[in-house]
C-alpha cells in the first residue's frame, strides 16, 4: 500500500441550489494514484474532472462544499485539513498546473518573483541559490534566456510560454504529485505538442505521479499510463491506458472514441445522440440511459454500480459492458463524404490583401489603406459551388480575417471577391445590396455569443425570415418550425431561450439562422471549437446532411486538423497571412508537402497511444509577417538558402492538383515525406 | 508611455476648455446682463455704458471669451461685480480654506475606505460584512446637509463637544482653525468614504475569485502574504479612476456643508454670487472647481498608467 | 455554477418578468424594507393632502415652537404651523420632480449613450469630450446656475435636473452598448444587412434595458439628494410650499431649542432616499448587476 500517493474515498461533492436541494457534483469517487504513475481523468465539461482535481489539493470552489467521503494524501484528509497544514502541501507535495496560464499567474508581479515565491515558501535556499534555481527552472522548461524571462510580466509572454512558466512554478516546490488541469488547451496545435512532451520529460526525469484532467482524449492518449473516463460526476471507467483507448468497455467511451474524427480517416465520424445532463437532472437510474446504445430498462431504473474485472484490470460502471468486451478494437465507421461539387465557380477571391495597421491622417482622409506589409497578402482562391474549402493554419494565420472579408465586415486593402465569375462583391457591407447579404451566411464560434440572450429561437430563427423575404405571421411560423425541423430540434423550441439550450442545440439554432436566408455560401467560423467531443460530430454530420440537400458552399475555418479532414473537399493552408498550400484534402492528408504543412500534421495529437505527434519545427511565436520572402522562413527546418529569405516563394503544382508555394522542387518536397 | 501622458494632460485642457465655453455661454445667455441685473432700476444711459466699460461689455462676445480666456490663463479673473476687489484676491484665502477642508475629508477618509471594504469583501457575507455594509447604505444615502445637521444638533448643541457654528475670520492659522473642522470634515468624509468603501468591497470580491488568487492557494501562499502580494494591488489599481471621481463629487458635498458650518470657503462664496448674481465669480469659480476635478482624474489616469505593468511595458511590445 | 433545471423556463410576458423581479427583491431583508418604505412614500404622496390635520400654511403667533404634544404631533415651527402636517406633505414635489426628473436623465441619457457606442468613431469622440466637460462642473454649482438662470418652477427643474442627472447615463449605457456590440450576434445582425435602427431597438436594448434601468433607479435617489440640497440652499421650491429641504434650513437655527421641527423632515428625506437606495440595490441584484462599482457622477 505504500506506493499509493493519494487515495480518494467515496467522495461527493456539491452545491445547493436555489430551491434548496442538493446537486452533486461529483457523486461517491473512489480512486487511488500511485507513485510514479500519470492518471489521465478524461469527460466532457461539467462531468466534475476539474473539482476532482482540485479536492486532490484539499481544495473546493467558493459555493461547493464536500458532502462526504475524503482525499487522503499521506494518511491525512486533506479536506478536513487546517488551511496552516494545507499551506504547507500545496505547492511542495502536491502542486497544481493550472489551464490557462495566462489567467492564473498574478498580472502585477513579475515571472521571476512569482517562482520565487514557490522556493522560498517549500525551500531552504538562500537568495543567491534561489536565483541560480529559478534561472534553472525556466532552462528546463524551455524557455529562451532565463535572465531575461525572470524579469518579465506575465501578460509579455505568449500563450505557450506563460504555460511554461506555470510548469516551471510548479516544479519549484518538487512536488510528489503534479496535477494538471487542461494544460494545454487554448494553445496552438503544435506549441500543445512541444508543451506536452515536456511534460513527458519531466514526469520521466523526476519520476513525480501526475494527474492529467482533460477533454481531450489525443492529449491524454500522449501522457497517461492509466485513465479515468468520468460522466456526469461518476466514474464509468478506469483502467490501462491502452485497454481503454483500443477496446473501452463503457458504452459512452465506446461511443466517444467511434466520434473523433481522426487525421487518418476521410469523412463523418458516427455521431452519438444527445448531450451530458445538467447536474441534477438525473434522479435515478444510469445517467448514460438516454444516449446510450446498449441501454435497457434495468438502466432506466438501477443505477450501475462500479465494477472491477480482475482480469481486464479494469472498472466499469455499467450493467452491459459484456457486449462490449468481446468486440475487436474501436473500428470507426465514417460516412464517407459524397463529393457533388460542381465545375462552376461560385466565389473567386483574387489578389486578397488585408490590413489591420491603423492608418495615418492623410490615408484616412483619402480614404485608402496604406501598409507595407498587411497581416493577409495575395490571397487567390478559387471555390467551386457546393464544395467544402477549409481554412487552416494556428492563431494570428488571417483564416478568420479573410472570413470576415468575405463577409464585408472587414474592408480589404487589395483584391477583389467575385461572386458567381461576375458580380463584384464589396468587402464594406454599406456597398452591398440586401440580396448580396444574403446569399453569404455565417456561423460563429460560441453560440453563447451569436444568439442574443434575450431572444427566442422563434426571434432568432424569424430575424433573417423577416429580413430578406418579408415574411408574417403563419407563414413566418411555418417556415420556423420547418427549419427547426431541418436542424433535428422540435416545434416546443421555438419558445425557449438560449440559455435554456445545451451547446449543442445552440449551435443548432445558429445554423437554422443561417439556412433561414436561403444562402448559397455558409462561412462557418470555427463552428465546433466550443462544443463537447461528444456533441460535435453530430454538428458536424447535420451541416453535411444540410449542404447535400441545399448544394451549400461552405468556406469552413478550424484550428482543428481532424474535424477539417473529417469535412472538407479541399484544403487552404495559412501562415501569417500568406497561403501556403491549397488542395485537395486527400492530397494534403495524405502527402503533406509543404514544410508547414508537415508541422502542423505532424502536431496532431490522436486518440492512439502509438501514433506519437512529430516536432519537426519550433514553437516560436511570430507577431508579423516577414517583410521578404517566404513566410514561413522563421520557422522553416528545409531552408534552402537566402532566397527563402528575399524571394516570395513560387507556385508549385503537384499532379493531382495541389498548389504548393516552396522554393524547394516538388518532386524533392515529396520524396523527404515521413 | 510618454505619448500616453501627453495625450491624457492634452484631453484635460480639451475638457476645461469646453467647461470655459460652457460657462461662458451659460452666463451670456441670462436674461439682461450683468450690469442690468447689477444696477437694476438705474439700468439707462451713462451709469449704463460706464458700467459696461468698465466690465468690458461693449464688445462682441467671442472678444471677450478671448480676452476673458487669456487672462484667466494667467490667473486674472478680472473684478467681481458688488466689490472693487480683483476676483483672485477674493478668492485665495477662500481657496485654501476649502481645500484644508477637503483634504482633510480625503486623507481620513480614503484609508477608512480602504480597510472597511478590504474587511467587508475578506470576510463577505459574515457579520463583519453584513454590519458595515449596513453602516455604510447608510452613510452613502443621507445628504451631506442633513448629516452636517444632526452632527450640530448632537455633538454640538446636546453634548457641546465641539463648536457647532464656525466663526473664524477668513485668513486665520491653521491650529486655530482645528477644532472648528472636525464636524464639517466627519460631514463630508461620510458620503465618500461609504462609497469608497463599497467600491474597494467589489473590487476585492472580484480579484479574489479570479484565477490567479485561485492559483495562489494553490501554490501554498500564506493567506495574507496572498491578500497583501497577490489580491490588493490588482484590486486597488482599478479603484484609483473610481476613488477620483468619488473625490471630485465631494465638492458639491463641501459647498453645502461650507453652507451648514458657516465656514469661509468657496462654498459660501458659491451661493453669495450667485445669489448676488455676480458672474464673473460664477465664472471662475466653474473654471477653478472644474480644474480641480479635472487634475484629480489626471492625477488617478496618471496614477494607473504608472502602476499597470500592462501599461507601462506597452510602449516596449509594439 | 450550473443552474438547476432551468429547461422547462418558457417565455413570460412582461408582467410576469416584472413580478417575478419584485418578488426576488423582496425576498431580501434589505429589498423588502427598500420597497415598503419606496409604496409608503408614494402612497402617502398621493394621500396626504387628504389626510393632514391641519392647514400647512396656517401661521399663527401663538403656536411658536411648540413641543410635540397631542394635538400637534411633531409640535410646531417657528411661525406656528404643524410639523406634521407639512412632514407629510413635504415630500411630494421632490417625489414628484425627480421621479419625472429621472424618467427624462433615462431616456436621454440612453438613447445617446447607445447611439455613441454604436457609432462610434469621431461622433463618439466629440460628444463624450462634452460629457466629460459637463461631469466636470460641480453639480452643485452647475443646478444653482440653472436655476438662478431659469428659476425654480418645476417645468425649468424637471427637465433642468433631468438634462444634468442623464450624462451620467450617457457613460453606462456608452458602456454597456460597447460589451454588446463586440458579440458575435451584433456581428451577425451586420452581416445579415440589419438597419442600425434595427439593431439598437432590436439586439441592443435588450441586452443594455437592464443596466440603463438600474442606472437609472440610482440616479433618482441622487437626484433626489441634489434637489433637496437646493432647496435646503433655498434655491428649490419657494415658500410656503412645505419641502423637506426647506423645512431643515429653515428650522436648524432653532433646533438648541427645537430638535423636532428639524428631526421629522430630516426622518422623512432620509427614509425616502434609503428607501429609494435599497430598493435602487435590491433592484440591481435582482438583475444580477453589481452597481458597487459605480461612482456618484
Amino acid at each position: 500500500m505504500t506506493d499509493i500517493i493519494q487515495k480518494v474515498k467515496n467522495l461527493s461533492i456539491g452545491f445547493r441550489s436555489k430551491k434548496g436541494e442538493e446537486i452533486l457534483i461529483l457523486k461517491n469517487i473512489t480512486t487511488n494514484i500511485k507513485k510514479g504513475e500519470t492518471v489521465g481523468i478524461v469527460g466532457e465539461s461539467g462531468s466534475g474532472k476539474s473539482t476532482l482535481a482540485l479536492a486532490m489539493m484539499g481544495y473546493v470552489k467558493h459555493g461547493l462544499y464536500t458532502i462526504g467521503g475524503e482525499c487522503q494524501f499521506n494518511s491525512s484528509n486533506l479536506l478536513k485539513m487546517k488551511s496552516k497544514d494545507l499551506e504547507k502541501i500545496r505547492g511542495r507535495k502536491i502542486a497544481m498546473i493550472p489551464q490557462n496560464a495566462g489567467q492564473a499567474l498574478t498580472p502585477n508581479l513579475k515571472i521571476g518573483y512569482q517562482i520565487d515565491e514557490a522556493l522560498q515558501l517549500h525551500s531552504d535556499l538562500d537568495e543567491r541559490e534561489r536565483e541560480k534555481k529559478i534561472s534553472e527552472l525556466l532552462n528546463k522548461v524551455r524557455l529562451p534566456s532565463p535572465e531575461t524571462i525572470a524579469l518579465r510580466y506575465p501578460h509579455e509572454l505568449s500563450g505557450g510560454q506563460q504555460q511554461r512558466v506555470a510548469v516551471a512554478m510548479a516544479l519549484a516546490g518538487t512536488p510528489d504529485l503534479l496535477l494538471l488541469d487542461e494544460p494545454t488547451t487554448g494553445l496552438d496545435v503544435t506549441t500543445q505538442a512541444h508543451v506536452l512532451e515536456l511534460l513527458n520529460f519531466i514526469a520521466k526525469d523526476t519520476g513525480t505521479s501526475m494527474v492529467y484532467v482533460s477533454h481531450d482524449l489525443g492529449a491524454i492518449a500522449q501522457v497517461s499510463d492509466r485513465i479515468i473516463v468520468m460522466y456526469s460526476g461518476e466514474i464509468v471507467l478506469e483502467g490501462p491506458s491502452r485497454d481503454i483507448l483500443k477496446k473501452p468497455i463503457h458504452p459512452y467511451t465506446h461511443g466517444l472514441l467511434k466520434s473523433i474524427p481522426k487525421l487518418s480517416l476521410a469523412g463523418l465520424p458516427e455521431s452519438m445522440p444527445g448531450s451530458q445532463p445538467q447536474p441534477g437532472i438525473i434522479k435515478g437510474g444510469c445517467s448514460f440511459f438516454d444516449r446510450c446504445n446498449f441501454s435497457d430498462d434495468n438502466c432506466k431504473n438501477n443505477s450501475p454500480k462500479l465494477e472491477f474485472l480482475k482480469d481486464l484490470n479494469t472498472s466499469v460502471r455499467c450493467f452491459n459492458y459484456e457486449q462490449l468486451v468481446n468486440e475487436n478494437e474501436v473500428s470507426q465507421t465514417v460516412n464517407k463524404i459524397k463529393n457533388k461539387s460542381l465545375d462552376k465557380e461560385i466565389l473567386n477571391l483574387s489578389e486578397v490583401s488585408i490590413s489591420y495597421a491603423k492608418q495615418k491622417l492623410l490615408d484616412q482622409i483619402f480614404n485608402r489603406i496604406s501598409d507595407e506589409n498587411p497581416t493577409v497578402k495575395d490571397i487567390n482562391i478559387d471555390i467551386k459551388k457546393g464544395e467544402t474549402i477549409a481554412l487552416v493554419g494556428e492563431s494570428g494565420s488571417g483564416k478568420s480575417t479573410i472570413l470576415k472579408s468575405i463577409a464585408g465586415l472587414l474592408r480589404t486593402k487589395d483584391g477583389l471577391i467575385k461572386f458567381d465569375g461576375s458580380r463584384n462583391l464589396s468587402s464594406d457591407l454599406k456597398e452591398r445590396d440586401p440580396n448580396d447579404l444574403r446569399i453569404i451566411q455565417l456561423i460563429f464560434q460560441n453560440p453563447d455569443e451569436s444568439l442574443n440572450p434575450n431572444h427566442t429561437v422563434e426571434e432568432i430563427i424569424a430575424q433573417p425570415l423577416k429580413l430578406y423575404f418579408g415574411l408574417k405571421g403563419e407563414k413566418l411560423k411555418k417556415n420556423i418550425i420547418d427549419l427547426l425541423q431541418k436542424v433535428r430540434l422540435g416545434e416546443f423550441y421555438m419558445s425557449r431561450y438560449p440559455r435554456q439550450l445545451s451547446g449543442g442545440e445552440k449551435q443548432r439554432v445558429a445554423v437554422a439562422r443561417a439556412f433561414a436566408a436561403k444562402p448559397d455560401i455558409i462561412l462557418c467560423d470555427e463552428v465546433t471549437s466550443a462544443l463537447d467531443v461528444s456533441v460535435q460530430a453530430a454538428v458536424l454530420n447535420l451541416l453535411q446532411q444540410l449542404k447535400e440537400d441545399f448544394g451549400t458552399t461552405y468556406i469552413f475555418v478550424s484550428h482543428d486538423l481532424a474535424v477539417v479532414r473529417a469535412i472538407s473537399d479541399r484544403v487552404a493552408v495559412l501562415y501569417q497571412g500568406r497561403l501556403c498550400e491549397v488542395g485537395p484534402s486527400n492530397d494534403v492528408y495524405k502527402f503533406p508537402s509543404h514544410p508547414y504543412t508537415e508541422v502542423l500534421l505532424g502536431a496532431v495529437l490522436e486518440p492512439d497511444p502509438d501514433i506519437k505527434p512529430k516536432l519537426v519545427a519550433e514553437d516560436i511565436v511570430e507577431e508579423r509577417p516577414p517583410e521578404k520572402g517566404c513566410s514561413f522562413q522563421g520557422r522553416c527546418s528545409r531552408i534552402v538558402g537566402d532566397i527563402c529569405k528575399k524571394e516570395i516563394p513560387p507556385w508549385q503544382l503537384t499532379d493531382s492538383g495541389n498548389a504548393i508555394r516552396c522554393h524547394i522542387p516538388i518532386k524533392e518536397l515529396q520524396k523527404q515525406q515521413f | 508611455m510618454l505619448f500616453l501622458i501627453i495625450k491624457r494632460i492634452l484631453l484635460g485642457f480639451i475638457t476645461l476648455f469646453i467647461v470655459s465655453i460652457i460657462t461662458f455661454v451659460g452666463t451670456e445667455v441670462l436674461p439682461g446682463d450683468a450690469c442690468t441685473t447689477y444696477l437694476e432700476r438705474q439700468a439707462f444711459g451713462e451709469q449704463l455704458e460706464a458700467c459696461y466699460r468698465r466690465l468690458g461689455l461693449n464688445v462682441p462676445a467671442y472678444e471677450r471669451y478671448v480676452s476673458w480666456a487669456l487672462n484667466a490663463i494667467q490667473g486674472d479673473f478680472g473684478y467681481s461685480l458688488s466689490g472693487e476687489m480683483p476676483i483672485k484676491d477674493v478668492l485665495g484665502p477662500r481657496i485654501k480654506n476649502s481645500l484644508v477642508l477637503a483634504s482633510a475629508a480625503i486623507f481620513i477618509g480614503i484609508p477608512i475606505a480602504l480597510i472597511l471594504g478590504i474587511i467587508t469583501a475578506l470576510w463577505r457575507d459574515k457579520l463583519p460584512d453584513v454590519a458595515i455594509s449596513t453602516v455604510t447604505i447608510f452613510a452613502m444615502t443621507i445628504p451631506e446637509f442633513i448629516s452636517a445637521t444632526l452632527l450640530i444638533l448632537i455633538i454640538a448643541i446636546w453634548l457641546e463637544w465641539l463648536p457647532g457654528i464656525v466663526i473664524v475670520p477668513t485668513d486665520v492659522s491653521f491650529l486655530e482653525l482645528l477644532p472648528n473642522i472636525i464636524l464639517p470634515v466627519v460631514a463630508i468624509a461620510m458620503i465618500m468614504t461609504a462609497h469608497m468603501a463599497r467600491m474597494v468591497r467589489s473590487s476585492v470580491i472580484q480579484v479574489m475569485a479570479s484565477e490567479y488568487v485561485q492559483m495562489a492557494i494553490l501554490k501554498g501562499v500564506p493567506y495574507w502574504k496572498m491578500v497583501f502580494k497577490h489580491v490588493l494591488p490588482n484590486a486597488l489599481l482599478p479603484a484609483i479612476n473610481v476613488v477620483a471621481l468619488t473625490i471630485a463629487w465631494l465638492l458639491g458635498g463641501v459647498v453645502v456643508t461650507e453652507v451648514v458650518f458657516n465656514y469661509p470657503g468657496l462654498g459660501r462664496l458659491v451661493i453669495e454670487s450667485i445669489s448676488n448674481r455676480d458672474l464673473p465669480t460664477v465664472q471662475a469659480l466653474a473654471i477653478i472647481l472644474a480644474s480641480i476635478y479635472v487634475s484629480i482624474n489626471l492625477l488617478a489616469d496618471l496614477l494607473t498608467l504608472m502602476l499597470n505593468p500592462r501599461l507601462k511595458t506597452l510602449q516596449i511590445r509594439k | 455554477m450550473k443552474v438547476d433545471n432551468i429547461y422547462k423556463e418558457e417565455k413570460k410576458s412582461a408582467f410576469a418578468k416584472l413580478s417575478e423581479i419584485i418578488i426576488t427583491m423582496a425576498s431580501r431583508p434589505s429589498g423588502l424594507i427598500g420597497l415598503s418604505i419606496l409604496v409608503f412614500h408614494i402612497i402617502l404622496a398621493f394621500t396626504s393632502p387628504y389626510i393632514a390635520p391641519h392647514d400647512f400654511k396656517a401661521i399663527d403667533p401663538t403656536l411658536m415652537l411648540q413641543a410635540p404634544s397631542a394635538e400637534y404631533w411633531f409640535g410646531t415651527d417657528d411661525l406656528g404651523r404643524d410639523v406634521f402636517t407639512r412632514t407629510i406633505l413635504g415630500g411630494r414635489t421632490a417625489l414628484t420632480i425627480t421621479f419625472f426628473g429621472s424618467l427624462i436623465a433615462l431616456l436621454w441619457g440612453g438613447l445617446l449613450g447607445i447611439f455613441c457606442g454604436l457609432v462610434g468613431g469621431k461622433i463618439d469622440d466629440v460628444v463624450m469630450r462634452i460629457v466629460d466637460a459637463f461631469l466636470s462642473i460641480p453639480w452643485i454649482l452647475a443646478m444653482l446656475l440653472i436655476v438662478s438662470l431659469l428659476g425654480t418652477s418645476t417645468e425649468v427643474l424637471i427637465p433642468a435636473l433631468g438634462f444634468f442627472y442623464g450624462k451620467g447615463i450617457v457613460r453606462v449605457a456608452r458602456a454597456a452598448t460597447h460589451d454588446v456590440i463586440a458579440k458575435d450576434f451584433i456581428v451577425s445582425a451586420r452581416a445579415r444587412g440589419h438597419s442600425n435602427f434595427s439593431i439598437i431597438w432590436n439586439e441592443i436594448i435588450p441586452n443594455v434595458r437592464d443596466a440603463i434601468l438600474v442606472e437609472g433607479a440610482m440616479r433618482w435617489s441622487w437626484m433626489l439628494l441634489g434637489f433637496s440640497s437646493l432647496s435646503f440652499l433655498g434655491f428649490g421650491v419657494s415658500p410656503p410650499t412645505p419641502d423637506w429641504g426647506l423645512m431643515i434650513s429653515n428650522a436648524r437655527g432653532l433646533m438648541s431649542f427645537a430638535y423636532w421641527a428639524v428631526i421629522a423632515p430630516i426622518v422623512g428625506l432620509s427614509s425616502l432616499i434609503i428607501g429609494i437606495n435599497l430598493t435602487a440595490d435590491a433592484f440591481a441584484k435582482a438583475l444580477g448587476i453589481d452597481r458597487s462599482t459605480k461612482a456618484p457622477v
